[in-house]
């Protein structure tokens, strides 16, 4: 049953994860296979994969990443973030910020320094906070700092003054709020509420480009698999049972001499930057970022994802993600105005009937089926309070 | 808070000296005084709201008091750490209800327990050595569970994981074991069998045990604190207190 202290770090990784390693298994298959089905094959093909599908199917992997931080801080150590969606609209401005200088002399007005907007601003120069951004490596730096540092500072005081519950849920959509106010102002310097768009190219490669595009999906999966295995090493370190511990029983976690504080800060920089991470891979694709990346609704709609999907298994955060999502894709172009109810619909019918997720609910229909291997160690939903 | 020098001679394991706590001008702790010394066992007994839990809540970090003293080892002052780390300075505690990690195993609730490796590093790095595993397969044997190692703590019975909670205060390895209600929803069985092992644990460890169980008190056979209205009301062996005039009145009468 319990594999959990059994073997290295590889064996707990990979050997003990049987429903991870067929995730990885699809998630690299696909990384692979959309890329070159767009590529190779010709447009009449079944087989192939039109590049507007193919970035349909990027944003939702970006989206598994995030929904993939979100469990790991909420499904194991059960910090409800209503604000997730702020650290990945600040790895999306990192990355905007990049492109926004990569356009050079092309924009509009033809200013080599300026991005247009600041030109129409009438500002002369580029603020310090600007500078830097036109090298790629310190906007990858950026995408990790910006939401890793927010986080690092946010926590550090909510955690210490042991702001749990409710509260904390309640201030972390205040602070993505607060954001979104400060993102809108045009004098903040990023564009306002037109945000950062117009993108030519990133590392000298057209965004236009299918080829481009391909590169996009595959990094997009690859950060994927990669945030999934971060997380899970965390997970299956006795860490990770630590942050158990805080979620089910916080003060016999700091009675047995655990700092929690310490425990939920590291886990929630982490996830942070996780979320950075998939907010920068999705700003090239989509070609735009906006203030509206920081609006509540967003950062609700991640716990919902996660949710459905399944709490505390993280592979039901990604299973979530992309059914939720496509199921948004369908439902707006069908009908726009219903999908809010509908969303809201799923999350009480969740919470009633499947508190585990779609995760659970198949486990549970293996379970009845009594197939062999049913309820084995690597399908416990680990952590299922 | 200024550390007050002793006023006995004696060497203490625990030490609190007029030691108050109010909530809201209500005195849960009034002026208490109470000593233990090293390898004792001492039971507390007193009515509801005597002020029981709360003087574990100060001991242990959780409230602050208003005044008094408290020493650990006679020159540790308690009052100025928090709950982590008044866990790492050697003083284990159980709570009234008990309180495991429901979705752990009995045996990763014990592997957590174990002492040392509290930072956020070593925890990540964390690696289950031969020798881990035989303290956890010692304590396993004493709380008479391995066969259960690898269920659910959450599966278990009551009783068993007020045991579990025990055996992870002997993971931390703690001098001074503060044990608030033990025996509550045990069987009269397990409540002997809870009260054999306490006597063995008061052989290396300080006990301080809260019950209300008097076959239990009996059981453990050693000096008796009766707490009343936040301060001491008496304090002897089992039969003397149980004479005692006023305690009768207060307490055993009711
Ligand atoms: N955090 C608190 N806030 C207000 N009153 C409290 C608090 N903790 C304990 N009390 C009060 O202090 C008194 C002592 O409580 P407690 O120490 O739990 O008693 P015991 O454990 O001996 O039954 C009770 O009257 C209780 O209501
Ligand atoms: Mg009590």
């Amino acid at each position: 049953m319990n594999d959990s202290f059994k073997g290295g770090p590889l064996t707990r990784l990979i050997m003990n994860d049987q429903a991870g390693r067929r995730l990885l298994g699809v998630l690299l298959a696909i990384s692979i296979l959309v890329p070159l089905s767009n590529l190779l094959m010709p447009e009449g093909s079944i087989l192939h994969v039109s590049t507007f599908t193919m970035t349909l199917l990027g944003k939702y992997l970006c989206y598994a990443l995030l929904a993939v931080a979100v469990d790991l801080i909420w499904g194991y150590c059960g910090i409800l973030s209503l604000g997730h969606g702020a650290f990945f609209a600040l790895g999306g401005y990192a990355m905007g910020m990049y492109l926004m200088r990569q356009i050079g002399d092309r924009g509009v007005y033809a200013n080599p320094e300026l991005p247009d907007f600041m030109v129409f601003l009438n500002w002369t120069e580029l603020p310090w906070y600007w500078y830097g951004f036109d090298q790629f490596w310190f906007a990858m730096v950026m995408v990790l700092a910006a939401p890793g540092i927010l986080a690092f500072v946010f926590g550090a005081l909510a955690f210490r003054s042991r702001v749990t519950g409710v509260y904390l849920s309640i201030i972390t959509q205040a602070l993505t709020y607060a954001l979104l106010l400060a993102f809108f102002r045009n004098d903040m310097g990023f564009g306002g509420n037109n945000g950062l768009t117009d993108f030519k190219d990133i590392l000298g490669f057209d965004l236009q480009a299918d080829t481009t595009r391909a590169a996009l999906f595959f990094s997009s999966g690859l950060a994927l698999m990669m945030g999934y295995l971060i997380s899970r090493y965390i997970v299956t370190s006795k860490l990770g049972r630590v942050l158990v511990a805080i979620r089910d029983s916080e003060s016999r976690a700091r009675f047995m001499g655990y700092r929690v504080e310490h425990y939920k800060l590291f886990v929630f920089v982490v996830s942070a930057m996780l979320a950075g991470v998939a907010g920068a891979l999705y700003v090239p694709q989509v070609g735009i970022i906006n203030p509206g990346e920081f609006s509540p609704i967003n950062s609700i709609e991640i716990i919902i994802w996660v949710a459905v999907g399944g709490r505390g298994t993280l592979f039901g955060a990604v299973i979530g993600a992309i059914l939720v999502n496509y199921a948004k894709t369908y439902f707006t172009g069908a009908f726009a105005e219903l999908w809010l109810f509908l969303l809201g619909g799923l999350f009480v019918l969740t919470t009633l009937y499947l508190p585990k997720g779609v995760v659970g609910l198949w486990a549970q229909i293996k379970g009845k089926m009594g197939g062999p291997g049913s309820g084995s160690g690597s399908e416990k939903a680990e952590g299922q309070a | 808070m200024s550390i007050q020098a002793k006023h006995i001679e004696q060497p203490t394991v625990l030490y609190l000296n007029g030691v108050s706590v109010s909530f809201d001008g209500f005195k849960a702790l009034n002026s208490l005084s109470l000593y233990i010394a090293p390898g004792e066992m001492r039971a507390i007994i007193g009515p509801n709201g005597a002020g029981k839990t709360t003087m574990m809540d100060v001991i242990t970090g959780k409230t602050k008091p208003d005044e008094g003293t408290i020493l650990f080892k006679d020159e540790i002052d308690l009052t100025k750490y928090d709950e982590a780390a008044v866990a790492n300075l050697g003083v284990g505690r159980k709570f009234q209800k008990p309180s495991v990690i429901e979705s752990l195993t009995v045996f990763e609730n014990l592997e957590m327990s174990l002492k040392g490796g509290r930072s956020v590093w070593a925890a990540l790095n964390h690696r289950l050595t031969a020798e881990k595993k035989a303290k956890i397969d010692e304590i396993l044997t004493m709380i008479d569970m391995t066969g259960r190692a690898h269920d659910m703590a959450g599966s278990l019975s009551h009783g068993q994981k007020q045991w579990l909670e025990i055996g992870m205060l002997l993971g931390q390895e703690p001098q001074l074991l503060l044990i608030d209600e033990p025996a509550a929803g045990m069987t009269d069985e397990e409540t002997m069998k809870t009260a054999e092992l306490f006597k063995m644990l008061a052989k290396k460890h300080s006990l301080m045990v809260v019950e209300h169980d008097m076959d239990f008190i009996e059981a453990l056979d050693c000096k008796v604190t009766v707490l009343c209205e936040g301060s001491v009301l008496a304090e002897g062996s089992l039969a003397a207190v149980k004479a005692n005039q006023k305690v009768i009145e207060t307490y055993l009468g009711r």
